[in-house]
């Protein structure tokens, strides 16, 4: 449904130098799905949003909605953006503060281009009102809702016109914690229920893997990975992309032969050989790096019968409540290790950890 | 007062007799500065009030108590015609301005008009220039008689009258306006760019065209900012002295501080029935400076939280940008370069003549041998300059210490020297000089005649400027500064010398530079007080143009702008030095 090829941007900053903000980037959306721009903040991910909401200008590339095209460096076509019929929703919500809730809902119907009769809109905002349960507040001034209210104020506004695309930019990371984790479930409650095609840009990974059909991790301006929440945390691609989304160890060492299966690997480290899995096909000899997630190390006082069993001593260990993070020492090597809180190995004894072949990721180690 | 002051002291809590000593040179300080600002805002004040009840003292009677002013200038159908004439006036003059100035601000702050970074850079220029040059400027291009404008377009269309005449309230308007369009300008574009740019955004994306967010969010947004930048314009305008004096006396269109100086320079001199108009100006005055507080106290509804600060997006006005650039060059050729070019022009003839190739033939330079050989002149620039140093120093360093007290203590009372120091901003400048006048003139301290009055004029009618500097930059400072700075042993007289002051650099600089800024064009105070020996450049302007003296005039204005000028480029050079944007 949504296609953005080969999108570049610039802009200029203070110093009149051109920063190129996103290079080459090109992904698809079906209809009805839930795609989010992933990335740390200057990664591009914003300007991407941006240049598909036609608030911004792209160098080059092409963006286009089924058939129609709105933006093409090729044809030199540039759709405003109040004619491109998008929702988006800003990071500070950009709600009105001169309008009431109604006045902030009615706006997108009251403006464009169709002209709706006085019952048409006060249907169509009851509707949308109703659906982020804001009805009973919809004569109240915007600026007296509380942050979160705010937020499903934004949401209404950009799904009252109907829009084919909604475009959401960060929008919960004004709110506190709790809130933010009971929004994220209206949010994806609201999507698959509208099933309406969404972009969604966020810097925090638990965000996205929570939300999303398909996530595109994004660093310095070009897209690392593209993939379902799983692949991306299971399957990282590269060292950046394994480091961004989750907490992991990594482990560098040399390919010293093929393993059982397909794309298994024995690689020698420092620590000793694991048996690891990869993406692409290697060869024996290659410099590689090992990721394995904190979660996926696990640790026991007693030797268990497993591949991939690594001795050492626990060298620190802090209590987080639902979990406790081991540091264990193995040769000269620290790795981190997240198990459940009944373990109670000392600091300074031995213990073993151990992890799956298929859990020590083989990633690029270029970024 | 020994508990507030252990208060004050924050944590000092040295042995008793050591904190005693420390607490006096404190006390000293904050006393002093205290006694300063409560001196300079009340004064003046109470004394215009008091003065306003009597009739005028001669060698003959003494003075009485009467309400015969307020009744000379209550009771005739002329001050009704006084006050509608100075409404018009200053209404007129605001909207202008204030249109202007809004347009401009919105097209350099959200278009993608070309050169729009230089225009910036050049909208400071027109406040340089002092109002009484820029009359003039404006009498020789636009005046019937010999106005270039006129001339020209007379020449060119083959007309038989002058097509503008700038003794006019229109002509009055035009002048005043373009003058202070500037200000607005500034104002706006501050108001444009505090206002979170993903709100515009939105619209647009709810499908809002350029009009529409223009008028239905921009505009309304904006709304409490517009309000007080019209306020302040108007009040602006209403204490305006150079432009009624001058385009206006000779037509006999009157307006408050017009007759104010009249009344003034009347033999005898009616001082009660100028008090009396200086009153009622200094009610308009007040009204208005309290709604603009008013507004900003209530702003606050409209301050949004804000997102990051994203760039904004530029309009792209397609082939129009060139309209709007040719607007801007337009706006910049009204403004700066045909005035500061007539005025050259002038400066540089024997006898004033309009521009022609013939006159370009009897170019001199002898109204620049006659303004430097003028008597005074040197002593007036030395006048001008100590002024605007020592007031400018005083100022910044006596509201350092109040706003200290206002921002960063819990003082009962801070309140009522916040609103004290903020006081004088209520004075028309020919209001304060009058109030000034006559204080002196019955408490005779021997400054009367000095140049201390003018010091204590100047220092008076700033004030309320170094408070806002201060002030912005004290808020900037955190508490906790202060504290470790106690912590680690030092004296309030230390930690206001070394922790604090510092730290306001920025504030400090920025207000001293735009202090000796104002000050040395200062004029319409300065009317009132000077006497033979405290001359001020802007004095001797004023005296040439009495004798009619223009290209004289001219040569001295010349020169003055170009010294304001480099005072301008020094002042950002040390700004950027510091470390100061804008």
């Amino acid at each position: 449904m949504l296609k953005v090829a080969g999108l570049h941007t610039e802009y200029t900053n203070e110093l009149k130098q051109a920063v190129r903000a996103a290079r080459d980037v090109s992904f698809e959306v079906p209809e009805g799905e839930f795609f989010t721009l992933l990335g740390p903040s200057g990664c591009g991910k914003t300007t991407t949003l941006r240049s598909i909401a036609g608030l911004e200008r792209p160098r080059a590339g092409e963006i286009g909605v089924d058939d129609a095209v709105y933006f093409s460096s090729q044809k030199n076509i540039f759709v405003q953006p109040n004619r491109r019929g998008f929702g988006m929703v800003f990071q500070s919500y950009a709600i009105w503060p001169h309008m009431n809730v109604f006045g902030n809902t009615a706006f997108p119907l009251q403006v464009g281009k169709r002209r709706y009769s006085r019952d048409e809109i006060d249907q169509k905002v009851t509707r949308v009102l109703k659906a982020v349960q804001l009805d009973q507040f919809r004569d109240r001034e915007a600026t007296k809702l509380s942050g979160g209210q705010q937020q499903r104020l934004a949401l209404a506004r950009a799904l009252v016109m109907e829009p084919k695309l909604l475009l959401l930019d960060e929008p919960l990371s004004n709110l506190d914690a709790k809130l933010r984790d009971a929004m994220r479930f209206e949010l994806k409650r609201l999507q698959r229920e509208l099933r309406i095609t969404t972009v969604y840009v966020t810097h925090d990974q638990s965000e996205a893997l929570a939300l999303s059909h398909k996530i595109a991790v994004m660093n310095e301006g070009r897209i690392q990975q593209i993939g379902t929440p799983r692949e991306i945390y299971d399957r990282p691609i590269n060292k950046f992309v394994a480091d961004f989304v989750g907490t992991t160890n990594f482990i560098e060492g040399t390919v010293d032969a093929k393993g059982a299966g397909e794309n298994a690997y024995v690689v020698q480290t420092e620590i000793g050989p694991i048996q690891s899995i990869a993406v692409d096909e290697l060869r024996v000899g290659d410099r590689v790096v090992l990721s394995i997630r904190l979660e996926d190390l696990e640790l026991s006082e007693h030797k268990p019968e497993r591949v991939n069993v690594l001795r050492g001593t626990v060298h620190q260990k802090v209590f987080l409540g639902d979990n406790l993070e081991f540091q264990v020492k193995i040769g000269e090597r620290v790795l981190q290790a997240r198990v459940h809180p009944s373990l109670r190995t000392p600091v300074g004894e031995p213990i073993w950890a151990w992890v799956q072949p298929e859990k020590s990721v083989v990633v690029r180690a270029d970024r | 007062m020994s508990e507030n002051a252990s208060t004050l002291a924050g944590a000092a809590q040295a042995p008793e007799k050591k904190a005693r000593l420390r607490i006096d040179t404190q006390w000293i300080v904050i006393g002093l500065c205290v006694a300063v600002t409560v001196y300079v805002a009340v004064v003046p004040l109470g004394f215009l009030l008091w003065q306003s009840f009597f009739t005028p003292r001669t060698a003959s009677k003494a003075a009485e108590f009467t309400f015969d002013n307020y009744g000379t200038a209550y009771g005739s159908a002329e001050t009704l015609h006084l006050l509608w004439s100075s409404l018009k006036f200053a209404i007129g003059a605001a909207l202008f301005s204030f249109v202007l100035g809004t347009g401009l601000a919105w097209m350099n702050e959200r278009t993608n008009t070309p050169f729009k970074s230089l225009f910036f850079a050049l909208s400071i220029i027109p406040l340089v220039v002092p109002g009484i040059l820029f009359t003039v400027a404006w009498i020789l291009l636009a005046s019937p008689k010999i106005g270039v404008i006129n001339l020209m377009l007379m020449g060119v269309l083959g007309l038989e009258k002058a097509p503008f005449d700038i003794y006019t309230l229109g002509g009055m308007i035009w002048v005043d306006g373009l003058h202070y369009s500037p200000m607005a300008f500034l104002l706006m574009t501050a108001a444009f760019r505090a206002m979170d740019p993903s709100l515009e955004e939105s619209a647009t994306m709810s499908g809002a065209n350029l009009f529409q967010v223009f008028w239905r969010v921009t505009l309304k947004l904006t709304w409490p900012a517009i309000f007080a930048t019209i306020l302040i314009l108007f009040v602006r305008a209403i204490e305006s002295f150079e432009v009624p004096a001058l385009l206006g006396l000779p037509v006999g269109i009157q307006v408050f501080t017009s007759s104010i100086y009249q009344a003034v320079h009347r033999y005898p001199s009616q001082i009660g029935l100028a008090s009396a108009y200086g009153v009622t100006l200094l009610l308009i005055c007040t009204l208005g400076i309290y709604l603009v507080s008013r507004l900003s106290s209530r702003g606050s509804k409209y301050a949004t939280m804000t997102g990051k600060g994203f760039r904004p997006r530029q309009i792209d006005l397609g082939p129009w940008r060139w309209v709007a650039a040719a607007v801007f060059i337009v706006y910049f050729l009204f403004i700066v370069a045909a005035p500061f070019a007539i005025l050259l022009w002038s400066s540089l003839q024997k006898f004033y003549s309009v521009p022609s190739l013939q006159a370009l033939q009897n170019l001199t330079l002898d109204p620049y041998r006659f303004i430097l050989s003028y008597p005074n002149i040197l002593r007036s620039v030395w006048n001008s300059v100590l002024l605007a140093f020592t007031c400018a120093t005083v100022i910044m360093l006596v509201t350092s210490v109040i706003c200290w007290l206002v921002v960063k203590t819990k003082l009962p009372g801070r309140w009522l020297l916040d609103n004290l120091a903020s006081l004088p901003m209520v004075f028309p400048g020919l209001v304060l000089g009058l109030s000034i006048m006559i204080f002196y003139l019955y408490v005779d301290v021997g400054v009367y005649g000095t140049l201390w009055i003018l010091f204590i004029a100047y220092v008076t009618r700033f004030l309320p400027y170094g408070m806002r500097y201060n002030t912005a930059s004290m808020l900037q400072i955190h508490k906790e500064l202060e504290e470790s700075a106690a912590m680690s042993g030092a004296s309030w007289w230390t930690t206001f010398y070394r922790i604090v002051l510092p730290l306001l650099k920025p504030g400090l600089v920025a207000g001293w530079i735009y202090i000796m800024i104002v000050s040395i064009r200062e004029l319409s105070s300065s009317i009132l007080l000077y006497s033979p020996g405290s001359e001020l450049v802007s004095i001797v302007i004023w005296e040439l143009w009495e004798n009619g003296q223009y290209v004289e005039l001219s040569a001295l204005g010349v020169l003055f702008i170009l010294m304001l000028f480099v005072l301008v480029m020094l002042a950002q050079y040390v700004g950027r030095k510091f470390g100061i944007k804008d």
